[in-house]
């Protein structure tokens, strides 16, 4: 090769490089780490119970839950589906409603539509090197848009602001390998109902927190040690999940409910699938055992030049 | 009246459904590259020094916005500076090592995928006589 050709701006090589950066400039900055739950070498991945602490561009669909039989024997089956969109790189929103079948012991079974509910999110910060994200929402769940009389959805809105963390333990001392793939994302909230009663009942304000507590085995085999686990052992997290909920006022601060969930997700590169079985962790929760599976969707990956993007980089 | 609103609704829904499961039927193969597997493996303990470093990644690389560096223990590059994507297959990057003192090693890497999604990683690797 000629020293001309080996200068030549129309080298394969260095017109390759210019059409791609050119394209890059065009559409906006690459997709940086930061979509889907990317801190460094963390991936957190969706989590199924408690909120993200990521805005993303992902689509729950669908969930679907058997939760523990009710305290007046009701038993319920659930169908969910959530969409969470970025605006631009750090702004995003939600958007979710759900499908009910109730049957209550000596009553036709009755079916429906929950609340629809929304939530605009703002990614405080992401930090790379100690694995770890926060991020600041509000949450709205809506009045009268699904079965209220039949079903007990809402006649009210209730507005919840939102602080969502996440922190990977990668960052521990090399003398601790096995103890680096741990993660915690954890949720504190307050309910803001905008009745104070329902049919006769209070509706209080609730504080609610949260956490999951996930081990990735995906962080275990690819930045830590390679144990030899091949697919589909190495894109397993399992995980425990923890949701309380505690009025705080009229009347019912001694009535804290929630659900305490283990359970195993399957993150691959376009979807990941979750599974987890749900514990009451009191009578006021319910009773016996219930369970979900979800599969959820990462529009980034699936469609990452149009509405996988962010909406002002369309 | 009062059932014909969730319905409504409920249809809207399923119709978003139908319409992903379309879309998706034809979305393109396009995700964000991970690292599948490493030479020295991640985390592994070897004996002398490997003349390489050699990552397999689950997506093919974009050359001119993907790196592989090694440092030492004191965050000196100690690679020969020439990582390159190996021409045989694209979803593979490696750097040439020159004779490495024993010591550990942390191998960083930065990749931009064909659809241009970027992501980075590390591990670590040591070397022993």
């Amino acid at each position: 090769m000629s020293a001309k050709s080996d200068s030549d701006p129309f080298d394969g090589a260095v017109f390759r490089a210019g059409l791609l950066a050119g394209a890059v400039l065009l559409a906006g900055r690459p997709d940086l780490a930061g979509a889907h739950g990317f801190a460094g070498d963390r991936f957190f991945p969706a989590t199924i119970l408690t909120d993200d602490p990521f805005v993303a561009d992902e689509m729950s669909l669908p969930t679907f839950t058997r939760p523990p039989t009710a305290a007046d024997g009701t038993h319920e089956f659930d169908l969910d589906v959530d969409i969470a969109k970025r605006i631009t790189p750090d702004l995003g929103f939600t958007i979710g409603q759900g499908w009910v079948s109730s049957k209550t012991p000596g009553m036709p079974t009755v079916t429906g539509l929950s609340g629809l509910h929304t939530g605009l999110q703002y990614q405080l910060f992401i930090d790379p090197q100690r694995e770890m994200m926060a991020l600041a929402g509000l949450n709205v769940s809506w009045a009268h848009t699904g079965r209220v009389a039949a079903l007990g959805a809402s006649d009210f809105t209730t507005i919840t602001p939102t602080f969502d963390f996440g922190k990977g333990f990668g960052d521990l001392p090399d003398t601790l390998p096995y103890f680096r793939p741990f993660a915690i994302t954890g949720n504190l909230s307050y309910d803001f109902p905008t009745k104070p009663g329902s049919a006769g009942l209070p509706n209080p304000n609730n504080f609610n927190y949260g956490f999951a507590f996930e081990y990735s085995l995906e962080y275990l085999q690819h930045h830590v040690k390679d144990v030899s686990l091949r697919p589909p052992f190495d894109h397993l997290i399992p995980l425990i999940e923890v949701a309380l909920s505690t009025p705080v006022n009229r009347g019912l601060s001694r009535n804290t409910t929630g659900t305490v969930q283990p359970g195993i997700i399957w993150a691959g590169p376009y979807y990941q699938i979750g599974a987890e079985a749900i514990i009451p962790v009191n009578a006021l929760s319910g009773k016996g055992l219930g369970g979900l599976i979800q599969l959820h969707l990462y529009l980034d990956d699936i469609f990452p030049k149009s509405i996988g993007r962010p909406l002002l980089q369309w | 009246m009062a059932v014909a609103k969730p319905t409504i609704v409920l249809g809207a829904w399923l119709a978003l459904a139908f319409l992903a499961s379309v879309v998706l039927g034809s979305a393109g193969a396009f995700a964000h590259a991970f690292l599948d597997h490493a030479v020295p493996l991640v985390g592994s303990t070897v004996h002398g020094s490997p003349g390489e470093v050699k990552v397999w990644f689950t997506q093919e690389l974009e050359p001119a916005f993907s790196s592989l560096r090694v440092v030492d223990q004191n965050g000196a590059q100690v690679d020969r500076q020439n990582n390159a994507i190996d021409p045989g297959d694209r979803a593979v990057m490696k750097v040439s090592l020159p004779s490495l003192p024993p010591g550990k090693y942390k191998v960083f890497w930065h990749v931009l995928s064909v659809d241009t999604h970027t992501t980075e990683g590390t591990f670590s690797f040591e070397v022993v006589p």
